[in-house]
């Protein structure tokens, strides 16, 4: 690239006419004022001649034959105001020249050689539109896991939370335009309330480097972002239309975008999906459907000196999970487990019964920035967001089609920060936030509360900057303090609060005593610190070389201390502890990498080491008069977490490209000295596509994607089956054999009229149509993972 | 010089802003108790009551679990010699003990009985059990039925309740599938 361009230059330069002694070099290098990012693509034009010359990905540019003397130089970058720069020219000269890159409020998102990065020194990566596109009618969940590192905790297909490098849950932060997502991650089966189709960008942060965003990120941060929007009259559009033959369904997905010169915008998104019954390459997984709506608007002035932002989204989902995994007792999972076939197979359906799903995100926000001149830009945020959930399951009588949970978690944030981004060298940014939040169970389920009703506060502070200690080298830094409080109320059984020894260490917090149930108010306080430092630093060969180290704490989730008693969805008993603390990271990662256009590779090796680690597993059965349960505890321990992510790519021709991936994670208990509980398996990817610009930008690539069998597990544990009237294994933690499955995409674009543009594509996912079973998707008792799927893609964008 | 104090003004200006701002967040404090919650449809008591067909003492046999499946506690059952070589009507009750009176629970599954079947499991001295009652399709229910002791001994009586089986069935759990509301073993004597 530098070559063509040093090349590009020798050819401006050859109109010139040469005077005696002008044999002169200036080597330039264009970067941004505020964050020394190199600029690509700058113009730079000497004044008074045709000369004229282009920055390279670097930033870097060359001026040959130059005479001695002044020349003054014009440059101009489409996301930068154009500056005027004399040079001295003696000899062959070097010049560093900065631009304010302060128009990228206000232009789209121009594709050059570096995109912005969230942090400096941490792993990071993002899935642009197109790729996203290809995801419209999945989740969140599974594009992200096109990204080295990240998986996934399935209930089913429609049920995907993510994990980075082997974390997920409350560990992991899902940032929705800025807003952190609060919607009850704490559970297992509580997937992110995102429309994967109002993101046009995202972003995984792995680790808790991106300290602005939380201190508690232990397993990483996803960030979704729009598009931005242009300073102009203009009005664009797209609309997306997917059909998907297993679930024999789709959805569609339409957004339109309205701005004007003086700043002003509105952008409005829609999008609906409905799938039937899933199907595994045997049998239909009965009572998989799901239906989901999702709708947002955005309006607001952006201008350079200041400006404004108002966002309102709305999500709702209501998913079917499947009947077999309904079951009474630890005789029925002992039979699921060893029969082939889930136990209830009906025939294909779009009706969604009972157990099912129902939730409800709205998610409002207002965002005002202002700049101050020689100082930086302060941004301010309010955003108020309620989540609504509804867990129904098969039930009796009057109670039938009453749902057996109904939490509404209702959370406001007031936030601010300053970015200062006047001094050459650092930058510093620095911020406060402010949280309230509300969780009413309604009591009318008719079931005692999973997760009580509780006020939770929280307040934090932060501190970062960055230093360019050389051209080739920045250092960051940061800290970061978060408090929380939670004022809980919260019935018990009698014999549980004595089960658990709390009537020993709590009796001071019991507020009444109703006979079989105690009412108690827990109020916990939670002081947590984090903090951040690294360096990132540019070889000239192309290479960069990342190293960071986090210190992140994370106080327990309402999931972690109140659980109390039988999880009907799951049929087991889950206990939670009082007495659990917050868990404290400390993680360090580097990463080296390239990326040329020919050629690229990158290496990210990590290790977390977790005090305090809060986990979750099976430790024996409890009796009742509906048979025994498998009792899961929370407990906490020393855990680490070792693994890398490595990844590399060969463009072979100006057509054909490979692309192989591997991931790995190694999880310890170090105080049993044992394995850890769902951790990912090594996952080995290796993509070929093959791109022909002139065929309609046709492109076609063969995926094939190998996962390992999980040979680090916790050994099972033996329970008493009534019905054997014996003590038998009950085979929960044997996680399944490996599988290898085969995807195919493909897509052309048609350029039509007024800039208008067509895509279709195809999809196979699943293409020999491999009958597997994943240790992460807790269906897997029950039944095979989906068989193969057919997807057509259709997109007009206007 | 000048521009440093600009600097500092600003920074005065934009904390002032911010935490004016924060101060804004106030929480309100209502502390009313939620209400307590019992948990409806929990069956706390199986009642088995057997009544020999010639006539004499009824033979009763309970399964109480007070804390429920929420509860740690183990069901505590109490039960009573059958004689011997003798058949008896059977009839089984479920009741949630946990409200005042007593929910029977029994009349839900009679509602609603073609979704549901009671399974009784026998060993050593009783010799078997058969249907008395029926569904609306034919299908055997089992709220009621009869059962048949042998000689001396000891035996045991299991007792389940599915929800939502496959219906006909051959008797057998494993082919009646469904979800299990009721799962208990009485070990008793024959005598």
């Amino acid at each position: 690239m530098r070559y063509t361009l040093t090349i590009l230059c020798i050819i401006v330069c050859q109109s010139f006419v040469f005077s005696q002694d002008c044999s002169n070099i200036l080597l330039g290098e264009v970067i941004d004022f505020h964050d020394k990012e190199p600029l690509a693509d700058a113009i730079i034009q000497v004044r008074g001649n045709k000369k004229q010359v282009y920055s390279d990905e670097f930033g870097k540019f060359t001026l040959k034959n130059l005479c001695n003397g002044i020349i003054e130089l014009e440059i101009s970058h489409p996301e930068c105001s154009t500056r005027f720069v004399t040079v001295e020219i003696y000899g062959n000269t070097h010049k560093k020249i900065t631009l304010e890159h302060h128009l990228e409020e206000l232009n789209e998102v121009k594709v050059t050689g570096s995109t912005i990065k969230e942090t400096n020194s941490a792993q990071e990566k993002t899935i642009k539109t197109e790729e996203l596109e290809r995801f419209g009618s999945n989740n969140l969940g599974d594009a992200l896991k096109q990204i080295n590192g990240v998986s996934s905790l399935n209930t089913g297909s429609n049920i995907v939370k993510p994990i980075i490098q082997g974390l997920g849950g409350s560990r992991v932060l899902i940032l929705n335009n800025g807003t952190r997502m609060q919607d009850m991650e704490w559970g297992a089966e509580h997937a992110p309330n995102i429309d994967i189709n109002a993101a046009n960008k995202v972003t995984v942060v792995k680790g808790a480097a991106a300290l602005k965003y939380g201190g508690d990120a232990i397993g990483g941060i996803i960030l979704l972002d729009q598009n931005r929007i242009p300073k102009k009259d203009t009005i664009y559009g797209k609309t997306l239309i997917n059909g998907v033959s297993n679930g024999r369904g789709g959805n569609i997905s339409t957004e339109l975008t309205k701005a004007y010169e003086n700043g002003f915008y509105i952008k409005g998104q829609a999008s609906y999906k409905k799938l039937g019954d899933a199907e595994a390459p045997n049998y239909i997984l009965s009572n998989t459907g799901v239906s989901q709506f999702g709708a947002s608007i955005d309006f607001g002035k952006l201008g350079f000196e200041s400006g404004w932002s108002t966002h309102y989204s709305y999500f709702d989902t209501n998913i079917g999970i499947l009947s077999a995994s309904h079951i009474g007792n630890v005789d029925d999972l002992i039979t699921a487990i060893n029969s082939d076939e889930p136990s209830k197979i009906s025939d294909f359906t779009y009706n969604i019964k009972e157990p099912r799903q129902h939730v409800k995100h709205h998610l409002g926000k207002l965002k005002y920035y202002k700049r101050f001149e020689g100082l930086g830009k302060l941004n301010l945020q309010y955003d108020i967001q309620q989540n609504h959930r509804f867990e129904y399951d098969i039930r009796v009588g009057d109670d039938k089609g009453k749902a057996s949970l109904d939490l509404k978690l209702t959370t406001q944030t007031l936030a601010a920060d300053i970015n200062i981004d006047a001094f050459e060298k650092q930058k510093f940014s620095f911020g406060i936030l402010g949280r309230y939040q509300e969780n009413f169970p309604n009591p009318e389920t008719g079931v005692r509360r999973l997760i009580p009703d509780y006020e939770k506060v929280d307040f934090g502070v932060f501190a970062t900057t960055e230093y360019k200690f050389s051209d080739a080298t920045t250092l960051d830094a940061g800290i970061r303090y978060d408090y929380s409080k939670i004022d809980a109320q919260k019935f018990y059984i009698t014999s549980r609060w004595e089960e658990r020894g709390y009537d020993e260490d709590y009796s001071d917090i019991v507020v009444s005593d109703r006979g079989t149930q105690l009412l108690v108010n827990p109020k916990f306080n939670y002081h947590n610190f984090s903090a951040s430092a690294g360096l990132k630093h540019r070889f000239s060969n192309e290479n960069q070389f990342r190293f960071n180290y986090s210190l992140a704490q994370r106080a327990p989730n309402p999931a972690e201390l109140f659980s109390d008693g039988l999880h009907h969805s799951a049929a087991r008993i889950e206990l939670g502890d009082l007495r659990i603390k917050s868990e404290t990271s400390h993680r360090i990662s580097a990463s080296l990498g390239k990326n040329s256009y020919t050629w690229g590779y990158e290496i990210e090796p990590y290790l977390n080491l977790i005090k305090d680690f809060i986990l979750i597993e099976p430790t024996g059965i409890e009796f009742s008069l509906r048979g025994a349960f498998p009792v899961w505890e929370y407990r906490q321990t020393n855990a680490s977490l070792l693994g890398v992510d490595a990844s590399i790519f060969n463009n072979w021709t100006n057509n054909w490209r490979t692309d192989h991936k591997f991931s790995i994670v190694k999880g310890k208990d170090k105080t049993k000295n044992e394995a850890l509980i769902n951790i990912p398996s090594a996952r080995l990817q290796n993509q070929i596509t093959f791109t022909k610009q002139e065929w309609n930008n046709f492109n076609i690539s063969l995926q094939s994607e190998y996962v390992f069998k999980q040979n680090e597990y916790i050994d099972n544990i033996m329970v008493y089956s009534p019905q054997q009237d014996q003590e038998v294994e009950l085979d929960i933690n044997t996680p399944p054999s490996a599988y290898h499955l085969l995807k195919l995409d493909s897509e052309i674009k048609l350029n039509l009229k007024n800039s208008k543009a067509l895509t279709v594509g195809l999809g196979i996912t699943n293409l020999l149509n491999t009958e597997y079973r994943d240790y992460l998707n807790r269906q897997r008792y029950f039944t095979d993972d989906l068989g193969r799927s057919f997807t057509l893609r259709l997109k007009l964008n206007y | 010089m000048i521009k440093r104090n600009t600097i500092l003004k600003n920074i005065k200006k934009v904390s002032l802003i911010a935490f004016s701002s924060i101060a804004l967040i106030s929480c309100s404090d209502d502390d009313d108790a939620p209400e307590e919650q019992n948990e409806e449809e929990v069956i706390t008591t199986v009642i088995v009551k057997l009544t020999p067909q010639g006539g004499g003492t009824a033979v009763t046999l309970t399964s109480k679990d007070d804390d429920g499946a929420d509860g740690p506690n183990a069901p505590v059952i109490s039960v009573e010699s059958l004689a011997a070589n003798t058949t008896y009507n059977g009839t089984i009750t479920l009741l949630n003990e946990t409200e005042s009176p007593a929910e029977d629970i029994t009349l839900e599954v009679e509602e609603e009985d073609d979704e549901h079947q009671f399974f009784y499991t026998v060993s050593g001295s009783i010799s078997g059990t058969d249907y008395t009652d029926m569904d609306e399709d034919g299908n055997p229910v089992g709220i009621t039925f009869t059962l048949s002791t042998g000689d001396a001994g000891n035996a045991t009586l299991g007792v389940t309740l599915r929800h939502e089986p496959k219906k006909p069935n051959d008797g057998s759990l494993a082919d009646a599938g469904g979800s299990t509301d009721v799962d208990q073993t009485f070990s008793l004597e024959v005598e």
